[in-house]
């Protein structure tokens, strides 16, 4: 374990070691012992454990992982183990780090969760823009297969299990675990209605799992240090540590590992390292884009824990900070991630794809100094009427960030409307939309 | 008339065999044939690959037309994706998006008339700690100034 500047460096303990990313590099570092540990161990034995750590999906649901594994049938049928690496949540970058820089790390507690849950096929889903991160798992995963880690009667345990990586092709919506099901089967990545679950009906109608790439790699510590010892980090309902990516306007963006609870105000002033003279925080988004947006004195309260934020009417999600500065106007912030919800609705269901293309353009031609004062309720109830009507939640994602920016910067889109230019820039924008 | 070279034929073939459903090749078949068509898919490419994987063209249609990495439209030797999601938006995306179309004389979207350079948006990257940033083909180039970026495209022949 390794402080460095109050960060917690647990699972990003050796990433400052690049042969941290090479199989001898990590076996010199302590990888590989802990397959061999789990593979000593029932497979139901590691689920428990798994459960009992609290450990939570790390990709931005926040469900426990122990009891997801939970829900596959008890029987033999065959299953699949799906590592979710299509991070698209505007914000986050933290998988793309962990991939990088520590490859074998998620292929161990991949194997290992294989074991856990009796699955002898898993395949790791990457965006396609992650040309890097698919080329070093590429090597990675051949390095293994020679080691004896993947394929048949894995360190003489009886265990088979072969690993392949899918690349996708450019859909934010593959991030869902049933719309990356339904990319891996090499259809569209539009959702499907659930139940059944991936659980018990995912790839190929079989029983799969679907985990984030962070929650993956956890498994792997939550075996080495047990589930007792992987509580004493974090709160009591939100265990351990996590990767937050940091990005926006302060002066130190990056990913930062801390324990669950940390301050948010700490993250932004002690990590981050605050603001450019001059300028001061107006705002963060604590999850991900689909996070509701606090204010400056809210964030200022907060702690970065599931139950905290929830408390507080927003979500950690996938852990992505974007921290917004007073030299920014809110109206071109939500007119932006409007245009991606527009952009990435699979269209599948009307009250999204009308939805999202609605509120895009009303923002839009507020920005471009063309609104009404009545398009500000607009929004609002367009919004109002997107949120728990469709498949999957890219609706509702579109539809917070409007709901809590119209409601909390209320004042910023009355001045654009009745002045036609933003409060804080002094001008209007044209108003583009290049699908 | 399109057709896929012996080797990318391999490829698809190889490709078909690899995933337990058949359909689940078709991503990876569209890659082969964007980049066997100078980067960009059309009616003919779909028609190739149908061809070669015994799947309907309407099917691999639907698949190509949903993903945004295959390309619609002939693209320049060095495809520039600016991100232009919000954490890039805070730290000049729009800026240098500007720049670059300005000083490459370009649209949004149009191959520069030497046939090097196309420049489009690019939504999240998932490179927002180091914004903003672009993608040029396949590798990233991050903390950019309008100037950098500019920079590095003028090395590019």
């Amino acid at each position: 374990m390794q402080q460095t500047s109050s960060e917690t460096k647990y699972l990003t303990e050796f990433y400052h070691l690049p042969e941290f990313k090479g199989l001898e590099g990590y076996k010199k570092n302590g990888g590989y012992v802990d397959l061999e540990k789990a593979l000593k161990m029932q497979p139901q034995q590691i689920i428990d454990e798994v459960k009992t750590s609290g450990l939570r999906g790390r990709g931005g649901a926040g469900f426990s992982t122990g009891m997801k594994w939970g829900f596959l049938p008890k029987n033999d049928e065959p299953r699949y183990l799906l590592c979710n690496a299509d991070e698209g949540e505007p914000g986050t970058f933290k998988d793309r780090m962990m991939m990088e820089k520590a490859p074998h790390q998620l292929i161990e507690g991949m194997i290992i969760s294989g074991y856990a849950i009796n699955s002898k096929k898993s395949y790791i889903y990457v965006r396609g823009e992650y040309d890097e991160s698919i080329n070093t798992l590429a090597t990675a995963i051949q390095e293994a297969y020679k080691a004896g880690y993947l394929g048949k009667n894995i360190l003489g345990s009886g265990f088979d299990h072969d690993m392949d990586i899918y690349r996708g092709a450019g859909a934010y919506i593959c991030g869902e675990e049933t719309g990356m099901i339904s990319s891996l089967e090499g259809l569209k990545g539009q959702p499907k209605l659930k139940p059944p679950f991936p659980a018990v009906q995912g790839y190929l109608r079989k029983p799969t799992i679907v985990n984030n790439v962070e929650t993956l790699a956890v498994v792997k510590y939550v075996i080495r240090d047990g589930a007792a010892a992987y509580k004493k980090y974090g709160t009591e309902k939100s265990t351990g540590t996590k990767l937050f990516s940091l990005s926006g306007n302060v002066t130190k963006p990056g990913n930062y590992e801390v324990p669950l609870g940390y301050p948010l105000k700490d993250m932004v002033y002690t990590l981050g390292g605050g603001f450019k003279p001059g300028r001061k925080l107006k705002a963060v988004i604590p999850g991900g884009s689909s996070a509701p947006v606090m204010t400056a004195e809210e964030a200022m309260k907060a702690t970065l824990d599931y139950e905290c934020l929830a408390q507080m009417g927003t979500m950690l999600g996938s852990g992505a900070i974007i921290v917004i500065d007073d030299n920014q106007c809110m109206v071109e912030c939500l007119a932006n991630l409007m245009h991606f919800y527009h952009h990435e609705s699979c269209g599948q269901c009307t009250p999204c794809r009308e939805g999202t293309g609605w509120l895009d353009k009303i923002v839009h031609s507020i920005l471009a100094g063309k609104g009404r004062m009545q398009d500000i309720e607009l929004l609002i109830k367009v919004a109002d009427n997107m949120k728990g009507k469709t498949i999957c939640a890219l609706s509702d994602a579109a539809a917070l960030p409007v709901l809590s920016f119209v409601t909390k910067f209320r004042e910023e889109f009355e001045y654009f409307v009745r002045e036609g230019k933003s409060k804080v820039k002094g001008v209007a924008y044209v108003a583009h939309n290049s699908h | 008339m399109f057709e896929l070279s012996s080797e990318g034929k391999q490829q698809v073939l190889n490709e078909l065999k690899r995933y337990e459903a058949k359909e689940s090749a078709v991503l990876p078949a569209l890659y082969i044939g964007q980049r066997e068509n100078k980067g960009f898919i059309n009616a003919e490419v779909i028609r190739a690959l149908s061809n070669v994987m015994g799947i309907p063209e309407s099917h691999i249609n639907e698949v190509f037309t949903f993903y945004s990495m295959y390309n619609k439209t002939p693209i320049g030797k060095y495809h520039v994706q600016v991100c232009r999601t919000l954490s890039c938006m805070l730290n000049g995306a729009k800026e240098l998006t500007h720049h670059l179309c300005k000083e490459l004389n370009v649209k949004l979207g149009d191959v520069s008339s030497d046939g090097r350079f196309t420049v489009t948006e690019a939504e999240c990257l998932g490179s927002c700690g180091t914004a903003p940033m672009m993608q040029i083909n396949d590798k990233y180039y991050e903390n950019l100034t309008p100037e950098s970026a500019m920079n590095l495209l003028r090395g590019m022949k």
